[in-house]
């Protein structure tokens, strides 16, 4: 029941959004709204995985062999959390910012919220994939309304490349549907269906296009950067804070139990090929002048890591994967928020332009060097115990023989992250401030709460991973062991 | 009459009709052409019918072949109504372009 | 009796409540306060780490384990402390010693605006911290979170003065050379975990698990460690970084780049001596690495010209001769000159600090001269430090660097050779230091000149203390032909370390190694006195030039590695990106577009071609099936 709660809060208030015509009245439903969500979401913390509470069933297209069906495990719960805070820190952090037709940008960003909740909870194939598009719409719909001068052509892109994606998905599940035993969309029907290893690589390939796209994956990438780029910075904070983690648990959920034989066998593959983003990434973001671009390619890199250690198929390798979505989704929103103010206050996100912004905002540059830190891992920080484990995972890759050359050239990253990032760091806030940053002033109440609230969370979670680590370790334990457990079963030759 | 030369004549005449709706621009000649090839067609028919008819006449059974002549009368009536339908575009299209000179509507292009 | 121990997380958490007030209170508190504050936490864990200290003398160890911090599947990784004689003496070196710097730095910062003084305080407490953190860990995550914890500080107090770009460069340049050094950390921390399914010390280095590590294990293990201590501990390859870190201000180059700090990677190989004494080949690499990187260093510091820069190579030397130190296994002898080369080595940077205080900022020697008679103090005590790095008997150089040069004669004698040449380098060019500095004509401006002064006590005192610690903190090392039981130091440590077990070294020998060296050193000392009592500055030529621009070794990194590297983001970014991948990308939507305009073309429009296409296809279809049907 809890599980419907999450949908629907946001799904109703969003729709009620489009009603609203006073701006203050929207940025004041629209946080009420997502401190609602967030509520729940917390409780949905405390829900034990076994009872009544944390299923949901409910009649939807029964003729199909689809139900709406929920369910609340310890990765929905986690992901969950994350996308309910998400939203007020990002509605908080974005007070002052104006948009032509308020209701609907808030109404478009919490029918997003609804659609992604509807991802990480549903249980059935084809609810998956109907809120994975719900998700997509409004999205589409915020960068190309609200985006910046390139938008047109640049959501069109981003809209066409993620439908595609979407699309082989949907015949992915549509064939493994009719390979069931009885037919039906459930989450339970498709890992137990037997497939064979011939099936199982057509679904695998269907299903990662899907995800390789929306994680993405190199050289899938290219939507990504113009895309953040373009969108108005609300949006492209839960575009990249929330809702890419969804192609990294579209992954863990439907792609690795239900396809174990070519998960183990291909997994080489995908790894290589998101280590050479990784390091592709973190050197083209070396070169970057454009602050979001240089976030987003950031992004990339991180997010190689997460699939490289997914393919890793150890413990580690899922519980940092696990750990870090929530981690990497927070720091991101805490990054983009720096670069929300510096655009909006000073007109520029050219990194060239700027300069010296720590004599004129000395708050604001305390505050992104924690954020910026945590980005590259820093120890004590919430991403240190999440890349550690990463990389201790993919350093064990589950049969595979080139774990340690994966994990140095996945380590190189690391390094390569520390010079854009500190490089960055150099030429915004230290050095003498120019005619740009020369009346800057320093960062107001409501920015310093959202990045105070990130602050902390970097911190508690960076003292004391084994928060999150509790509440993943039953269902990273229950994943590994559903591909080993039929990659080993004969399958596999 | 051996039905070998009612089935020439269809042909001559929708050759005829091919040729003239291939060659002339002007609608009404056009007009005129489709409906020289439709009763080429409605000829065929109704000597086809009637050879059948006789056919059948010989097991006893006379009303067989009636259906080709059904659908010639069925053929005109649709006929009728195309006509009434297509003149009424021509009407129109002289009105706007002052001529019935097909090339004129090439705007489907742009 | 371990009550001691279960209040030793203090230790830490004392400068880390420190960087909390003074970070958030950085605008709110006056100075007095900010000092106070900042001295007394380190102060406070001065005297928690004596009672620790005392607490382990008296045979007491103690393995703390606080919560966990990683527990995943197997492998499990908990936060815990380990206080044994090697960190209770390090911990008496860094709050030691770091106390005494936070006191010179209430004087020496003192023209900061209250706010930079209350930020620089901050800094200075998060590093005692992450030192402290670094050597109480009780496993190798927790000394790794300590290890990027000091490399942040340092880098966060190269760039202070954040308004120049050129600090900021040195600051970002430090850290990322460490970071490669911290990637080779990690991957040793993997290869161990993998292994081993723990990473405490405790663990790894019982025989059992000693055991269950293959030779190439080990092997890769030890390079990898050592390759993370180049970058902490400034090695070759990775030593560029040290010089350029003099850009912090002058207590932080004594604090962290001298004292502290870059001995991390020293104090990490003397821990881990039970995977180091199983590698050998390791340890040949390490014994070269560290004698080249002394060798280079010191040939470097004869041409300096900058007062910390001279200091600075001489410190990546010292840390060379400590490597040799490790690579020969001699552990207890590194350790002991990571403990004087604090006193003195801190002891001169503080002095130099008194100088450039003196000099209104001027850090050039070739201005400076004559100083030693406006600055009495700072002579005396920076003369003190010298002779205690030149390793004159007794001052404490001399006992440390005597047991390092024996265990290279132990090993061969022509390493033996070799490092004292380096020895010989290091007297010539401090003392060179020392005379252009303070002896001859004063050769900066009138207006500098009549600038001069000696520094406040809250900077003397430290100076003095220090130079006191200089003198007699080579005591506790006698060797054993001089003074029976003299090594206090290695009987100490040896539950931690065990006795190193060389080619034995006849008594005479021995004396007469010193005497080679203790007389050679006094020769160099006469001759850098004669060549630059009067100096002046001249055009350096020929090979002298290669040394003043340090071999042109950051040309060469510059060359081979930062501008090919830029040029290949450059290509990603403008060619790869652009034309190839996102080419392909659109290059698919182009083609549909394409395709779809070239359809187009067939809806001419006229109706006479589509009437044709329509009979000629009509013709067509009927002859086909007229054909077909037949065939």
């Amino acid at each position: 029941m809890i599980a419907v709660l999450l949908i629907l809060i946001p799904l109703l208030t969003g729709l009620a959004t489009f009603f609203l015509k006073n701006e203050k009245t929207v940025r004041f439903w629209a946080l009420l709204s997502s401190l609602g969500t967030l509520a729940v979401a917390a409780i949905a913390l405390t829900v034990q995985k076994d009872s009544s509470l944390s299923e949901f069933h409910g009649e939807w297209m029964q003729t199909l062999g689809s139900s709406f069906s929920l369910g609340l495990d310890g990765m929905s719960q986690m992901l969950c959390l994350l996308n309910a805070l998400a939203y007020p820190l990002v509605i908080i952090a974005t007070w002052n910012s104006k948009y032509f037709r308020p209701h609907q940008f808030f109404a478009l960003m919490l029918l997003a919220q609804a659609g992604m909740m509807g991802v990480f909870l549903a249980t059935d194939a084809l609810l998956f994939y109907f809120c994975w598009e719900l998700a997509l719409i409004p999205m589409y719909f915020l960068c190309s309304q609200w985006g910046g001068e390139k938008r047109i052509a640049v959501t069109f892109k981003f809209f066409i490349y993620t439908f595609l994606g979407s699309l082989l998905m949907l015949i992915g599940i549509i064939y493994v549907q009719s390979l069931t035993p009885d037919h039906s969309f459930s989450l339970n029907s498709f890992y137990m269906a037997k497939l064979t290893p011939d099936q199982q690589s057509v679904a695998f390939w269907l299903f990662l296009a899907a995800f390789a796209i929306k994680m993405p994956i190199f050289p899938l990438h290219t939507w990504q950067p113009d895309t953040y780029e373009q969108s108005p910075t609300a949006t492209t904070m839960i575009l990249s804070g929330v809702m890419v983690k969804m192609g990294v648990f579209g992954l863990l959920r439907w792609l690795l139990p239900v396809m174990p034989v070519p998960s183990v066998t291909m997994g080489n593959y995908v790894t290589c090929f998101a280590i050479i983003g990784m390091i592709y990434a973190s050197l083209i973001a070396i070169r970057q002048n454009d602050l979001k671009r240089l976030v987003a390619y950031s992004s990339i890199a991180h997010i190689g890591l997460m699939c490289a250690a997914v393919f890793s198929l150890t413990e580690s390798g899922m519980q940092g994967v696990m750990l870090q979505m929530f981690n990497h989704g927070i720091n991101i929103i805490g990054l983009w928020i720096v670069v929300e103010i510096t655009e909006r206050e000073y007109g520029t996100r050219k990194i060239s332009e700027l300069g010296g912004l720590a004599q004129k905002a000395p708050g604001m540059a305390i505050l992104l060097v924690i954020v910026a830190l945590a980005n590259i891992a820093l120890p004590l920080t919430n991403a240190f115990p999440g890349e550690f484990l990463m990389f201790n995972g993919v350093f064990n890759s589950y049969r595979s023989n080139f774990g340690i050359w994966f994990t140095v050239f996945a380590g190189l990253s690391i390094i390569l992250a520390a010079v854009y990032t500190l490089n960055m760091i150099r030429n915004v806030f230290y050095g003498n401030t120019n005619a740009i940053t020369e009346k800057a002033v320093d960062i107001r109440f409501n920015e310093k709460l959202a990045l105070g609230i990130i602050v902390a969370i970097i911190f508690v979670l960076g003292v004391y991973p084994q928060l999150m680590l509790n509440i993943t370790s039953d269902i990273s334990e229950h994943i590994l062991k559903a591909v080993k457990g039929t990659a080993n079963s004969g399958a596999v030759h | 009459m051996p039905i070998n030369l009612y089935i020439l004549l269809a042909v001559v005449l929708f050759c005829i009709g091919v040729v003239g709706v291939l060659t002339r621009r002007n609608a009404i000649i056009i007009f005129m052409c489709i409906e020289l090839m439709l009763n080429a067609v409605n000829l065929l028919l109704v000597a086809f019918s009637k050879m059948h008819n006789y056919a059948m006449m010989k097991e006893g059974i006379a009303t067989g072949g009636s259906d080709g002549q059904l659908f010639v009368f069925f053929i005109m009536v649709v006929a009728a109504a195309e006509v009434s339908v297509g003149l009424a575009i021509i009407v129109m299209m002289y009105r706007n372009v002052h001529s019935v000179d097909i090339n004129f509507l090439n705007r489907l292009k742009h | 009796m371990n009550n001691v121990f279960q209040i030793a997380y203090w230790i830490p958490l004392l400068p880390l409540i420190g960087f909390l007030i003074n970070g958030l209170g950085r605008k709110q508190l006056s100075k007095s306060l900010i000092g106070i504050i900042g001295s007394g936490v380190v102060l406070g864990a001065f005297a928690l780490s004596i009672a620790v200290f005392l607490q382990v003398k008296s045979g007491n160890t103690a393995a703390l384990h606080y919560f966990d911090f990683i527990k995943v599947g197997n492998l499990s990784i908990p936060f815990e402390f380990k206080i044994d004689q090697l960190t209770s003496l390090f911990l008496l070196i860094i709050t030691g010693v770091g106390f005494l710097i936070h006191v010179y730095s209430t004087a020496y910062m003192h023209e900061e605006k209250t706010e930079h003084f209350g930020r620089y305080f901050a800094y200075l407490n998060l590093f005692i911290f992450s030192m402290l953190l670094l050597v109480l860990g009780g496993n190798f995550v927790v000394m790794f979170i300590g290890w990027e914890g000091v490399g942040l500080c340092s880098y966060l107090l190269i760039g202070f003065w954040f308004k120049n770009q050129e600090y900021n460069k040195a600051a970002n340049k430090a850290f990322i050379m460490n970071r490669i050094g911290d990637l080779a950390f990690l991957i040793a921390l993997f290869w161990m975990a993998a292994k081993l399914d723990s990473v405490s010390f405790d663990t790894v280095f019982s025989q059992a698990s000693l055991a269950k590590l293959s030779s190439l294990d080990i092997t890769v293990i030890t390079l990898l460690l050592f390759v993370g201590a180049t970058g902490k501990s400034a090695q070759i390859p990775l030593f560029t970084w040290l010089p350029d870190a003099m850009a912090g201000p002058t207590p932080v180059s004594a604090l962290i780049h001298a004292a502290t700090m870059v001995t991390a990677g020293i104090y990490m190989i003397a821990r881990s001596n039970a995977l180091y004494s199983l590698a050998h080949l390791t340890n040949d690499v390490i014994m070269y690495i560290g004698l080249a990187t002394a060798i280079l260093a010191a040939t470097i510091a004869l041409k300096q010209n900058d007062i910390k820069k001279v200091l600075a190579y001489s410190t990546v030397s010292q840390l060379g001769f400590m490597f040799l130190a490790l690579g020969t296994g001699a552990y207890t002898a590194a350790v002991f000159h990571v403990m004087t080369h604090a006193f003195f080595k801190a002891l001169m940077f503080l002095g130099s600090g008194s100088v450039i205080h003196a000099m209104g900022g001027e850090q050039d020697i070739r201005k400076m001269g004559g100083l030693g008679k406006k600055l009495k103090w700072t002579f005396f005590t920076f003369g003190v430090g010298c002779v205690a790095i030149a390793g004159i008997p007794p001052f404490s150089g001399f006992f440390s660097k005597d047991a390092i040069l024996l265990s290279a004669f132990q090993k061969n004698p022509a390493l033996y050779v070799v490092a004292l040449f380096a020895a010989l380098l290091t007297a010539f060019y401090m003392f060179r230091l020392l005379f252009i500095t303070f002896t001859g004509k004063f050769r900066g401006s009138h207006e500098q000149e009549h600038h001069l002064h000696e520094s406040p006590p809250a900077m003397l005192l430290p100076l003095i203390i220090l130079a006191v610690l200089s003198i007699v903190g080579g005591l506790v090392g006698i060797p054993d032909v001089i003074m029976h039981g003299g090594d206090k130091l290695g009987a100490f440590l040896s539950p931690v370390i065990p006795v190193h077990e060389g080619h034995h070294v006849e008594a005479s020998t021995e004396y007469m190694l010193m005497g080679i060296s203790t007389g050679l050193v006094l020769v160099m000392i006469i001759a850098a006195m004669y060549i630059y009592k009067n100096f002046t500055p001249t055009e350096t030529k020929g090979f002298g030039k290669v040394l003043e621009n340090k071999w042109y070794v950051d040309e060469l990194y510059d060359r081979v590695i930062v501008k090919p590297l830029h040029w290949f983001a450059g290509f990603l970014n403008n060619i790869f990106e652009r034309v190839i991948i996102d080419g392909l990308v659109n290059g698919v939507g182009k083609l549909v577009n394409y395709g779809g305009r070239q359809m187009r073309l067939l809806q001419s429009g006229q109706t006479g071609t589509y009437v044709l296409l329509m009979v000629v296809s009509m013709v067509i279809i009927f002859a086909l099936q007229f054909f077909l049907r037949k065939g």
